[in-house]
């Protein structure tokens, strides 16, 4: 009798599991986007931390989606990284610190209104403006009127004082001249300014989003080949193709999916059951022994990203200020092609300069002898140097694969030189960036490099020239900081070669030392043909197309 | 029984706020800048940095901080958070997802752990008894994620019987294979605790009184034997069901499933205090609550027991 009941409920629970495993597998089937060819494009993405403005939007979770609901002046090749105007007709100059900016006629937003002169220069201003709170507000440094907008505060953050406001809400260095015209009047020569304005934060804005920006960070409204048609941060974005978009870039898909993931373990594991279409960067674990390139035969992309790591010394401390030979003993003693391939399996390609390949300007050995591994030589230099150590490398431990790269650097450091090298681990980027930003290094530290737009420039003004924002190891050398000056006003050929004049003072001084050059591994699924990998490290959805 | 219930329900307060304003304190009191890494790779404007000061109150003791907390809270308004939403909508769309996550892994524990405990029990020494010590046993042994990832790839990639990640909404099919791993822990524990508790029933007086008596073995077991033993494994899963709740990260990282963890994970990552407090004492709540109902339900387990 018991034995019975035992049997049928058993049976029972067989059969329930067998119906809920078959619901399970059933809606495995349709999966997340149905195998149709206008189905949309899944493409994986991290909760943007922003709204969706674009001055506001300095992050990889909200950069993916903007960049394709807008288009700014010039937008980048996705092949070459050279500038193509987009809405810009002309972007000239003939002392390059005043711009005549000539728009294309009959361009409007996704709600029908024009993108005039005005859509422009009333978002480039109101980025600026101070008390908008706007994250990319210092790319609007270099224009006139960007200081009187940001009045510092005058007694330093922690003063109860606060900051003046600003006694207008405009850039002074704009000026509309018709609606398909404007003028800007930079504080300093740049030559690299049609480049620079196709940083997200130059995008222009339509009229109703002075209405209501909250809204508008929710749901933007652009000018680009995209428009966003439902959904929020927490479980994805849904584009659609506008049809209204007169650029000559339009896409060939008609919807595309940015899914929020919160791991990127989870979007490998859709990437290989086909419910995601693209992830533009594996896993850690997958690239070990280039599993990936086994999960996903022919299917991978592994290309140049406009991304360097390096180790920054810090110029503050006694023990490695004006002491060149500490910062070349330490470079000579890192062995990169070794560590490179150990903890990244070929992810990371060993660093001859300052500057990323992928750049106009680009030139390979910058650095010279100083980022062979040498040992000996190592020693000659640490011999000289009037400190010997012992060193340490400190870095944020909630990177993926930092820990590894740390010991790494300080085991061969270790061997090279014959000296103690700890790695020390901050507990997560924030903490870390609190002791790094504040100046209390005491010996090696983490530090990288994202190219913003593509430029030379880019790679080494905003790092190394005095007082830059991110120069955090306050390195100063006034002769780097004039030839930089003087690039920023040539053209062409010789403002590239002034800049790489600027870059091998670099390695006379090794106050950064370069480490290598970062690629990025994607991986798509089956269903999409002529995928590309644009130079800010996204997919390229014009022209991408759906098998 | 009225007064019983009032009295805990007024206990509940001193410990609501007690552990809210402790872990503010913790949050509060994490090294590091709170606007690292906000802006991208340069340092946050001054404006900016004035402006969420002042909006977040920084600037102000830990006291003020929390009093402005504390009568925001009382208003409605548990704050914003960087990417301009409010944390009662983030709370909103979190707290159901893990809520069902977590009663699918409490329904796994129960029926499963209970079950199987009892019919261990029943059958002691023999092969199933063995073969559940045995498997329970590896479950406990494996840490969760090992477990979530091997499910995962061979049901989800290889096999294709379960969705590989859980779709935003959470539909309860996508959740069983994120709730049984979840629960595998608690499930071994549940199964050995009920086991061990049933076969100390089973050598009581009372039970061979009512064998002598000759009451059929179903009764005795489902009568006597089973409601004696469930104390302990419920006084459990009541604690399990705070643990469960306050953010199973990992599993939630592997399936994607936009849950609490995840959510306080981030806040705590981003320094946003008032997520983490916000989100805290919802789950104190809950888990005060459930353990008032386990409480409740000794009394309908156990006849002696009686509150006052």
């Amino acid at each position: 009798m018991k034995q019975r009941k035992l049997i049928v409920a058993s049976a029972l629970f067989a059969a329930g599991a067998l119906a809920l495993t078959a619901c399970g597998g059933g809606s495995d089937s349709e999966s997340g986007s149905d195998s149709s060819s206008s189905a949309a494009v899944t493409i994986y993405n991290v909760k943007p931390e922003n709204p969706l403005i674009p001055s506001n939007t300095v992050e990889v979770g909200g950069g993916n989606v903007i960049e394709n609901l807008f288009r700014g002046l010039v937008r980048y090749d996705p092949d070459t990284a050279a500038p193509i105007n987009a809405m810009a007709e002309s972007i000239e100059s003939t002392d390059n610190k005043n711009w005549t900016i000539k728009l294309k006629a009959g361009q409007t937003f996704q709600d029908g209104t024009p993108v005039t002169a005005d859509s422009f220069v009333k978002a480039w201003s109101w980025g600026a403006y101070g008390p908008n709170a706007q994250k990319a507000n210092y790319f609007f440094a270099p224009i006139e009127g960007y200081d009187v907008m940001n009045p510092a505060d005058p007694d330093g953050e922690d003063g109860p004082k606060k900051a003046p406001t600003p006694p207008t809400k405009e850039l002074s260095g704009l000026k509309v001249v018709s609606p398909t015209e404007f003028t800007v009047k930079l504080t300093t020569p740049q030559s690299f300014f049609p480049v620079e304005v196709g940083y997200s934060a130059f995008y222009p804005l339509p009229e109703s989003f002075y209405a209501d920006t909250e809204a508008f960070g929710k749901k933007p409204i652009g000018n680009g080949p995209f428009q966003m048609i439902s959904g929020d941060g927490d479980t994805g974005f849904t584009l659609q193709k506008w049809d209204g978009y007169k650029g000559e870039d339009k896409p060939k898909i008609s919807k595309a999916t940015f899914k929020t993931y919160t791991s990127d373990a989870a979007g490998y594991a859709d990437l290989l059951a086909g419910n995601l279409d693209f992830m533009d960067q594996v896993p850690p674990s997958a690239l070990v022994g280039n599993q990936y390139e086994k999960d996903l035969p022919g299917r991978t992309i592994n290309k140049a990203v406009g991304i360097i790591q390096t180790a920054s010394l810090p110029q503050y401390d006694d023990n490695f200020k004006n002491n060149p030979d500490i910062g070349k003993a330490l470079s000579l003693a890192i062995d990169r092609p070794t560590i490179t391939k150990a903890v990244f399996n070929g992810g990371r390609t060993p660093a001859t300069g300052w500057v990323s390949p992928i750049v106009d300007g680009y030139k390979a050995g910058a650095c010279g002898e100083f980022c062979t591994y040498d040992p000996a030589k190592a020693k000659e230099y640490l011999a000289k140097s009037k400190f010997k150590g012992p060193f340490s490398f400190s870095y944020n431990a909630d990177g993926p694969g930092n820990k590894e790269v740390a010991e790494a650097i300080c085991n061969s450091v270790k061997n090279a030189l014959g000296v103690k090298c700890d790695a020390k681990s901050y507990v997560d980027f924030s903490t870390f960036l609190k002791d790094r930003s504040g100046h209390k290094m005491t010996s090696m530290f983490r530090t990288g490099w994202q190219m913003d737009y593509p430029s030379i420039q880019n790679f080494l003004e905003p790092l190394y020239a005095t007082g830059a924002s991110s120069n955090d190891g306050v390195y100063s050398n006034p002769e780097f900081d004039k030839l930089i000056k003087q690039a920023n006003g040539e053209e062409g050929e010789a403002g590239l070669a002034t800049y790489q004049k600027a870059e091998a003072l670099l390695a006379n001084d090794m106050a950064v030392i370069p480490l290598w050059y970062q690629a990025q591994q994607s991986g798509y699924s089956e269903r999409l043909a002529n995928v590309k990998v644009t130079p800010t490290s996204t997919l390229d959805l014009i022209d991408l197309t759906v098998k | 029984m009225a007064r019983y219930v009032a009295r805990r329900i007024l206990q509940m307060l001193p410990v609501i706020i007690g552990t809210t304003f402790l872990i503010f304190l913790m949050v509060w009191a994490l090294p590091g800048d709170p606007f690292a890494g906000r802006c991208g790779q340069r340092p946050c404007s001054d404006a900016y940095i004035q402006a969420e000061t002042a909006r977040l109150h920084l600037d102000q003791s830990l006291p003020v901080q929390y009093g402005y907390f504390l009568g925001n809270m009382l208003q409605g308004d548990f704050g914003t958070v960087s990417n301009g939403d409010t944390v009662l909508h983030q709370l909103g769309r979190a707290f159901p997802i893990t809520l069902k996550l977590t009663t699918v892994a409490i329904g796994f524990e129960i029926v499963l752990g209970i079950g199987i405990g009892i019919i261990a029990a029943l059958r002691r020494g023999r092969f199933f008894d063995r073969l559940t010590l045995l498997t329970s046993l590896v479950a406990i042994s494996f840490p969760v994620f090992v477990i979530g990832f091997v499910l995962q790839y061979i049901f989800g990639v290889r096999l294709g019987l379960f969705r590989v990640t859980v779709q935003s909404g959470a539909p309860w099919q996508d959740l069983i294979m994120p709730g049984f791993v979840l629960a595998s822990l608690s499930l071994a524990f549940v199964l050995r605790l009920t086991r061990a508790s049933l076969l100390e029933t089973l050598n009581a007086d009372h039970v061979r009184t009512a064998v002598a008596k000759g009451l059929p073995r179903s009764l005795v077991i489902r009568r006597h034997i089973v409601r004696n033993s469930l104390i302990p494994v419920v006084t459990y899963i009541g604690a399990d069901v705070g643990v469960l709740l306050g953010g199973a990260i990992v599993t939630e990282g592997i399936f994607n499933i936009q849950g609490v963890g995840g959510l306080l994970y981030h806040a705590t990552k981003l320094r946003e205090n008032a997520t983490v407090v916000s989100v805290a004492t919802v789950v104190v709540l809950i888990v005060l609550f459930v353990n008032l109902l386990i409480d409740l339900f000794y009394a309908v387990l156990d006849p002696r027991i009686r509150y006052e």
